[in-house]
């Protein structure tokens, strides 16, 4: 049984825009996996069905055994603390410091402290952030900031990392540092990682899978793919 | 425990929450303050009623005055009469000599006038006064004994008391409209100011979210706010219902105009009307949040 597994999965908008039609795509565990295509073809909407932010229309969208067209409201929350998600534009909360930050999901889920210290330093010493602890974001870069936001996903050790254009806001050097630390999660810890780029550079580099989206259908899906020359970024 | 955990930081998060936007707060907790003012001065008012419309009612007497001819025998004949009625308690003759010497006793002006009258010219009339178990039945009690024969009138309270006793239903029926508007204009107060403080934190909360926190867990502080702001605007009312309601007790001597109405001892009544308005502001308090919460953190 695949970890990701998705069928003949249709989405449209109540406004009436189809973002996705009849996609079938399956991603094992432990892989690493770029969703590329161009501007509005529903690479978010894709990955916002596995976690649950949107349901299909229809079709399937099963992740780690769970029926997310199926799952109720009020039982997602079961669903997203088994997997990390990670955002173009951080969603750091600036009042709080890094430590702080990174220790939020445990700490809304009712841990104990000194359960929750061992985990948010492990967390952090994953993106090389562990001496910024009492850093509020305002004083670290971009890079180091969305380092801290792998950390918070990284933080309930899930077996799903989601990233919807991570170094969106970065230059090259930070985001291939952001690159690094993301594939050294997959490599060592085994995190599945399904990743949202426009970035043909990292693509380029990394040659990992990568399935490309067009209008809502699957176009290709090459493992060690790249981006083509005719594609659009 | 983890439950405690949570329950704690959603109190602490809660009450933060309502020194945080302090103006605002400070606009529902006056809102409720006013609100369970008025709803204590209902409650009390109507206690007080109640109390002495039983007082009164309890004191319920006919007086029945005998024709001018009527003998004691034909007053032994009436009593006999009356003391089979079903409906009165008990029934007390007093002839025109005792009438005469009771007044006369009460006054020098009346001694001083009715020293004169001698059997022939006193002009009062032999009485009856009798006492009925039921304030019902009075009117027709009354009426019955009136058709006796030798029975010049009759005289009940009966009119005075109901009036009074309406009027105080009229105040009472037109506070509880006032007060039950007042509750819902507190209540959708409150819940406003609940979300203001969702949207104030509504970066949090979409985090939260993300994050995987159990919607009850997102939605506890928000109720526990609400509950502060009901809770922390009884506290006037209650220290002026206990504080305000001894004084005024001490200061009146127990009565309202002169001796006619009696004022319920502050006792442990006023506890419990304490309790009820604690228990009021923080029932209205949870309910507004909880329309708020619903309204603006669905998932
Ligand atoms: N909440 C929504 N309601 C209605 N339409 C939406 C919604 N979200 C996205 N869409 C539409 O669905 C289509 C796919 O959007 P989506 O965000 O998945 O694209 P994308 O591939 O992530 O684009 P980008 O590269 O710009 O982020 C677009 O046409 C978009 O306008
Ligand atoms: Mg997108």
């Amino acid at each position: 049984m695949k970890f990701i597994k998705i069928q003949d999965c249709y989405k449209v908008y109540k406004n009436g825009v189809t973002a996705t039609a009849g996609l079938n795509l399956e991603i094992s565990k432990g892989e690493f996996v770029f969703i590329i295509g161009a501007t509005g073809c529903g690479k978010s909407t894709l990955i916002k069905m596995l976690y649950r932010e949107e349901k299909p229309t229809k079709g399937k969208v099963i992740v780690g055994g769970i029926d997310v067209a199926k799952l109720r409201n009020g039982k997602v929350y079961k669903l997203r603390r088994k997997l990390g998600i990670v955002f173009q534009d951080f969603k750091l909360l600036p009042k709080l410091t890094v430590f702080e930050n990174v220790a939020f999901p445990l700490n809304s889920m009712g841990l104990k402290k000194s359960d929750i210290k061992p985990r948010v330093l492990k967390a952090l010493e994953l993106v090389g952030l562990k001496e910024k602890v009492r850093s509020y974001p305002n004083e670290l870069s971009a890079g180091m900031q969305q380092r801290v936001c792998i950390a918070r996903a990284m933080v309930n050790s899930p077996k799903l990392l989601i990233c919807d254009e991570p170094t969106g806001n970065l230059d090259p050097e930070t985001s291939k540092e952001v690159m690094d630390v993301l594939d050294s999660i997959n490599k060592e810890l085994g995190t599945t990682i399904v990743m949202v780029t426009h970035d043909k550079d990292i693509v380029n580099r990394m040659k990992k899978r990568v399935i490309l989206l067009d209008n809502g259908i699957l176009a290709s899906d090459e493992l060690k793919g790249k981006y083509k020359a005719h594609e659009t970024v | 425990m983890k439950p405690f955990r949570i329950l704690f930081r959603s109190i602490n998060d809660g009450l933060r929450s309502v020194f945080r936007n302090f103006s605002l707060s400070t606009a529902s907790i006056l809102c409720t303050t006013i609100t369970l003012i008025l709803v204590s001065l209902a409650i009390l008012v109507s206690i007080n009623v109640n109390s002495f419309t039983k007082d009164l009612e309890h004191d319920l007497t006919i007086v029945v005055f005998m024709d001018r001819d009527s003998t004691d025998e034909d007053a032994e004949v009436i009593q006999r009469k009356i003391e089979s009625l079903s409906n009165v308690d008990s029934v007390e003759y007093a002839s025109k000599e005792v009438v005469k010497a009771e007044m006369m006793g009460e006054s020098d002006t009346f001694s001083a006038i009715m020293g004169s009258w001698n059997a022939d010219t006193n002009p009062l009339q032999n009485e009856f006064t009798i006492k009925v178990k039921e304030a019902e039945g009075l009117n027709k009690t009354a009426k019955e004994i009136e058709k006796y024969d030798k029975v010049d009138s009759v005289q009940y309270g009966e009119g005075m008391v109901e009036k009074m006793v309406s009027l105080f239903g009229v105040i009472q029926k037109s506070t509880i409209v006032i007060v039950v508007a007042l509750v819902v204009v507190t209540a959708f107060l409150i819940s406003n100011t609940i979300k203001i403080t969702i949207f104030s934190r509504r970066n949090e909360i979409e985090i939260m979210r993300l994050v995987g926190t159990s919607n009850f867990v997102i939605r506890l502080p928000f109720l526990f706010e609400g509950f502060f702001l009901g809770i922390i605007g009884s506290i006037i009312p209650i220290l002026i219902t206990i504080y305000g309601y001894m004084f005024a007790y001490d200061k009146l001597g127990g009565y309202l105009f002169s001796n006619i109405i009696r004022m319920v001892k502050p006792t442990s009544f006023v506890f419990t009307v304490a309790l009820v308005l604690l228990a009021i502001g923080a029932i209205v308090g949870m309910f507004g949040s909880f329309r708020s919460v619903r309204k603006h953190l669905k998932i």
